[in-house]
């Protein structure tokens, strides 16, 4: 306290105090930095020379936001020289020399240079916000710096802190000046939006003209698992729409959890002269007569990827749509169709795609044909296998053998939809070169075959199984499969009673086994606290950790006690985790080591936990990343959701399904939080039946929003 | 805030900011069962009353206590720790002290069984004992829709490929896939329709939706729907301790004035109870409760 003038010490307490999880600030105010000060993550300094960097670093060596300012306020009328003062280069140099991870820096009134900027852009790996106000000293260069630099370390998330630039600054005139400069630079072309309503198209289209490749996101996490009524929104339509009356010259479009129509699949492929690559994941609500479009208008596409989409198939010839002239396929992925294919014009189509590296076929394709493909097609790294059934003593069979042996470059392999377990020893000889072996729809393949089929990877670093592989299964994985880092294992009968297929110790055996381990998708019967403990101490790299225990609120079956120790060891080990699903018996407990330990925590799926509000309130205080939080059927209520309303400005989205949440309670929140959208879902009429503040909502999302309510909202989804 | 979560946490009621260091919050949990509308429930073993103890404190100490209080049977309907409104007794009155509230709950409550609550899931422990909770609870275990209609109809037809697997390439897969439809050994287990379908009933304007996979029977369909559109006012069976019987389902054994009937793939009106329950389940498009005087032709 004695080191520090007076109006550092109350600016930081006014960041403090307004700062709802300090809560007894008064009481503590003395102690405080002496006890706080590894845990002080943001410093406002309202006068740049009241203090060296190298005394802020020292004492606050959790630093991560910053805020400085340069210039005495009558500097703004040209009443203090230029070159008076208040240079950030002394502070950016001894914050990148130390190992302060810093995320944002705000600058008022200082002279920035462009040699500043990207020092900045290079020193902190972690840093998302930027903002300058009032300040001078740069060009656009230094802005390139950042950009270019930002994109290397966040590829995925620059739009999310453009906006924290946008949205969170006061001095208008600041943000355009920021703005326009962002303007002018050309390499923002690729953007994700991970949420199709928190921005118009129009004004994407205006902020970023060059802009190549796009990927939105639609609909909540939970439409994947039937939560959301399938016409609530997520339309690609308007976007496509705005994108094709600009002057964009869009090449690449990945969507996620969206509707698209056939009438916006052919508008793509007509509007944009150099589309190369169009991803679709998880989306519904087209037909193969899109595709078709897509394939005779896109002249020079490359990837056509279609992932677990609900696709109408009229079984039309969508691919014999690919014109003689198409040549540049790189990547073809049909494998959630499920209708019939034009095998000879498949054959034609990769005899004639020379770049092509990606084959994923579906279920019509046989394996005759996908041996002629491969004759054609050795160069292919990624194959996906149709149908894989044949009499294994048949000469088509050999000739397989013989021509699989001639794919050397394969390194990730799946399909298998349906299979002749018999016939799977011909993929022996190339499975020492996989990487990335994806099972989990290969429910023909069982236990031996399975275990042989892995027994033959070992340099598998991706896995994605069912449960049938067992226990025993996943020791071998263990033993085999020494570079995995990501393993998957599905339920394969996800309602099946009894058997227990895999349970805790397959995954600690693989926790012992592969130390390379940092993504894990496990579906299981059971789980202890034990294991989960064993696996936290083996795997401190996680950094997705899904597990679901199949039967909801099962407790550690050993001791009959919650899995909250085993989930606190998790967290309290794995300091990267940025992405956590919880099930099994939960209290508040473990929400109180989340909050505690989960300081990287990004996303978080809760079902069927928790005791109290103080559950949710513990997690919204302590993550400090959140971004995307998903409840249901939890006792969280007004209490928890109302307590900091701020802080889900600093989130995309919240999910909260069957949980105490009110209608008032939401209403509060959407009168209080304008730049929140608070949607409720209201599909069966109950609340037409008078809506009262005290009753519950059934489900309620709400997410940051640039834009206001949405406008294509259909009736059942009310916006607060 | 209102007056039910208050019991909640008394410290935290008012929403104010947290000057709270002191506070040690009492739930009190009064777990009462859980009587869904429509769902039969048992006996089941619910504590009468789980008292926890949470410091605000980062003080670990208080949570032992919570531990404590888990020291249940792992049955899954032994929801304790869920609050409804039904688990506080001074709202849960008879003379209703909130009756909208309670009616709303109640239909709320049946809806709940449309939307897959926790409430349609802590009735659910009448499997014979066998932890079938997962197949219960709509949306639950969460796996993406596709993999799951994919997982289902895989396993249809790996039934009916394993006499076929050599030398044979399964041209016309639609027609196995039908032909597993008539074959008379699907479990009830199988479900082979994800999601919601829509039930009218004569006379009502405004049609409800239901999730069959909250159900594993005709009986507790029936009774659900039973009570969606002929008891929608009740509050009698929110207050505590009444036990729901099974009954027989008048909608189904043809006491009624009404019918339960359904549409299937083919169009073709069909009484709701004829075929196994799977396969009812693989072909209902859509449910209607039909006057039983318009009900020519369906074999009554």
């Amino acid at each position: 306290m004695n080191y520090f003038p007076d109006e550092v010490l109350e600016h930081v307490f006014d960041v403090v105090t307004s700062h709802r999880d300090r809560n007894a600030v008064s009481l503590v105010c003395k102690l405080w930095y002496r006890v706080e000060r590894f845990s002080r993550q943001r410093v406002f300094i309202g006068n740049c020379y009241a203090i060296s960097p190298q005394r802020l670093i020292e004492r606050f060596p959790g630093l991560k936001s910053l805020t400085l300012k340069g210039k005495p306020h009558f500097a703004d009328f040209n009443l203090v020289p230029h070159d008076w003062g208040g240079y950030v280069q002394p502070w950016i140099k001894a914050l990148a020399r130390s190992r302060i991870g810093l995320e944002e820096l705000r600058l008022k009134r200082m002279l920035v240079s462009d040699e500043s900027l990207e020092l900045l852009s290079r020193s902190f790996a972690n840093f998302k916000s930027l903002v300058l106000v009032s300040c001078e000293g740069f060009t656009t260069a230094g802005l390139a710096a950042i950009a270019a630099n930002w994109m290397n370390y966040f590829p995925d998330e620059v739009l999310e802190h453009v906006f924290d630039v946008v949205t969170s600054h006061r001095d208008r005139n600041a943000v355009s000046l920021v703005c326009k400069l962002w303007y002018r630079v050309e390499r923002f072309s690729r953007l994700f939006i991970g949420n199709c309503y928190a921005i118009s198209p129009q004004r994407l289209i205006e902020r970023f003209p060059g802009l190549k490749s796009l990927t939105l996101k639609g609909k909540p996490h939970f439409a994947d698992f039937n939560l959301v009524p399938h016409d609530w929104g997520g339309y690609v339509q308007p976007w496509i729409k705005a994108l094709a009356r600009s002057r964009i010259g869009l090449e690449e479009l990945r969507l996620k959890r969206m509707l698209v129509s056939d009438e916006s699949l052919e508008l793509l492929s007509r509007s944009f002269a150099n589309f190369k690559s169009l991803v679709l994941v998880s989306c519904e609500g087209f037909t193969t007569a899109g595709l078709a479009a897509i394939a005779a208008n896109c002249r020079f596409l490359r990837e056509l990827d279609l992932q677990e989409n609900e696709i109408d198939d009229h079984s039309g010839h969508w691919l014999s749509c690919f014109p003689d002239t198409c040549t540049s396929l790189i990547s073809l992925n049909f494998a959630c169709l499920k209708g019939e294919i034009n095998l000879a014009a498949l054959e034609r189509l990769v005899a004639r795609s020379p770049n092509l590296k990606s084959l994923r076929l579906n279920r019509a394709v046989p394996l005759e044909t996908l041996q002629k493909i491969l004759m054609q097609a050795p160069q292919l790294a990624d194959l996906g296998t149709g149908s894989y059934v044949h009499d294994p003593d048949s000469e088509t069979y050999n000739k397989l053998k013989a021509t699989i042996l001639k794919c050397k470059s394969i390194r990730n392999l799946s399909g298998f939809l349906e299979v002749a377990p018999r016939c799977l020893p011909a993929f022996y000889p190339i499975c020492m070169n996989l990487t990335s072996l994806n099972l989990s729809y290969a429910a023909g393949i069982h236990g031996s075959e399975l275990i042989k089929l892995i027994s033959h990877c070992a340099k598998l670093q991706r896995l994605w199984i069912l449960d049938c592989i067992g226990d025993k299964g996943l020791e071998v994985v263990a033993s085999t499969c020494k570079e995995l880092q990501e393993l998957r294992v599905f339920p394969s009968d996800p309602f099946g009673v009894g058997h227990a297929a895999v349970t805790e110790s397959g995954l600690v055996a693989i926790s012992i086994g592969c130390p390379k381990l940092h993504s894990v998708l496990y579906f299981c019967q059971q789980m202890t606290n034990a294991a989960l403990m064993t696996v936290a101490k083996n795997c401190p790299n996680f950094i997705r950790f899904r597990l679901c225990i199949l039967e909801p609120t099962k407790p550690d079956p050993s001791t009959m006690q919650p899995l909250d120790d085993g989930f606190g060891a998790i967290v309290q080990s794995c300091k990267q985790l940025r992405r956590l699903s919880m099930t099994g018996l939960l209290t508040d407990q473990v929400f109180l080591y989340i909050g505690m330990y989960a300081e990287q925590l990004e996303m978080l799926s809760i079902a069927f936990a928790g005791d109290s509000d103080k559950g949710m309130l513990y997690v919204l205080n302590g993550c400090k990343k959140l971004r995307k939080l998903e409840i249901r059927d939890c006792p969280f209520g007004n209490v928890a959701l109302l307590r900091d309303v701020g802080k889900y400005e600093t989130m995309r989205s919240l999910w909260m399904s069957s949980c105490e949440v009110t209608l008032g309670g939401c209403k509060t929140l959407a009168k209080k939080m304008p730049r929140l959208n608070v949607e409720i879902i209201n599909e069966n009429d109950q609340m037409e039946l008078g809506p009262e503040d005290g009753q519950r909502v059934d489900r309620m999302y709400l997410y940051r929003t640039l834009v206001g309510p949405r406008k294509d909202a259909p009736e059942f989804v009310w916006t607060l | 805030m209102d007056g039910t979560l208050g019991l909640l946490g008394r410290g935290g009621g008012g929403g104010s900011s947290g000057s709270s260091t002191n506070e040690s919050t009492v739930s009190k949990v009064e777990i009462v069962e859980q009587d869904f509308v429509g769902m039969p429930s048992e006996a089941s073993s619910y504590p009468e009353e789980a008292e926890l103890e949470l410091g605000l404190g980062l003080s670990l100490g208080g949570g032992g206590g919570a531990a404590a209080v888990k020291a249940k049977a792992s049955t899954w309907g032994e929801r304790g720790r869920i609050l409804t409104a039904k688990d506080f007794p001074s709202v849960v009155s008879h003379g209703g002290s909130a009756p909208s509230r309670l009616s709303d709950r109640a239909t709320a409550g049946a809806l709940g069984a449309v939307s897959g609550t926790k409430r349609a899931a802590e009735s659910v422990s009448q499997e014979g004992g066998s932890p079938t909770g997962a197949s219960q609870v709509v949306g639950w275990p969460p796996i993406r829709a596709y993999r799951m209609n994919s997982l289902v109809n895989q396993a249809k037809s790996q039934r009916a490929e394993e006499d076929k697997m050599i030398g044979e390439q399964d041209k016309s897969k639609d027609a196995s896939k039908k032909k597993i439809y008539t074959k008379t050994d699907i479990t009830p287990k199988e479900k082979g329709h994800l999601g919601f379908v829509k039930v009218n009933m004569d006379g009502v304007p405004i049609g409800r939706k239901v999730d069959l996979n909250a159900h594993s029977c005709y009986s507790s369909l029936a009774q659900m729907l039973e009570d969606m559109f002929f008891r929608s006012t009740s509050t009698a069976k929110s207050t505590g301790g009444e036990k729901e019987q099974v009954k027989s389902s008048k909608l189904l054994d043809g006491s009624s004035e009404f019918v339960l009937t359904y549409e299937d793939k083919d169009g073709d009106w069909m009484l709701v109870g004829d075929v196994p329950w799977g396969m009812f389940l693989g072909s209902v498009k859509r449910l209607r409760i039909m006057r039983t005087s318009e009900a020519n032709g369906l074999g009554i």
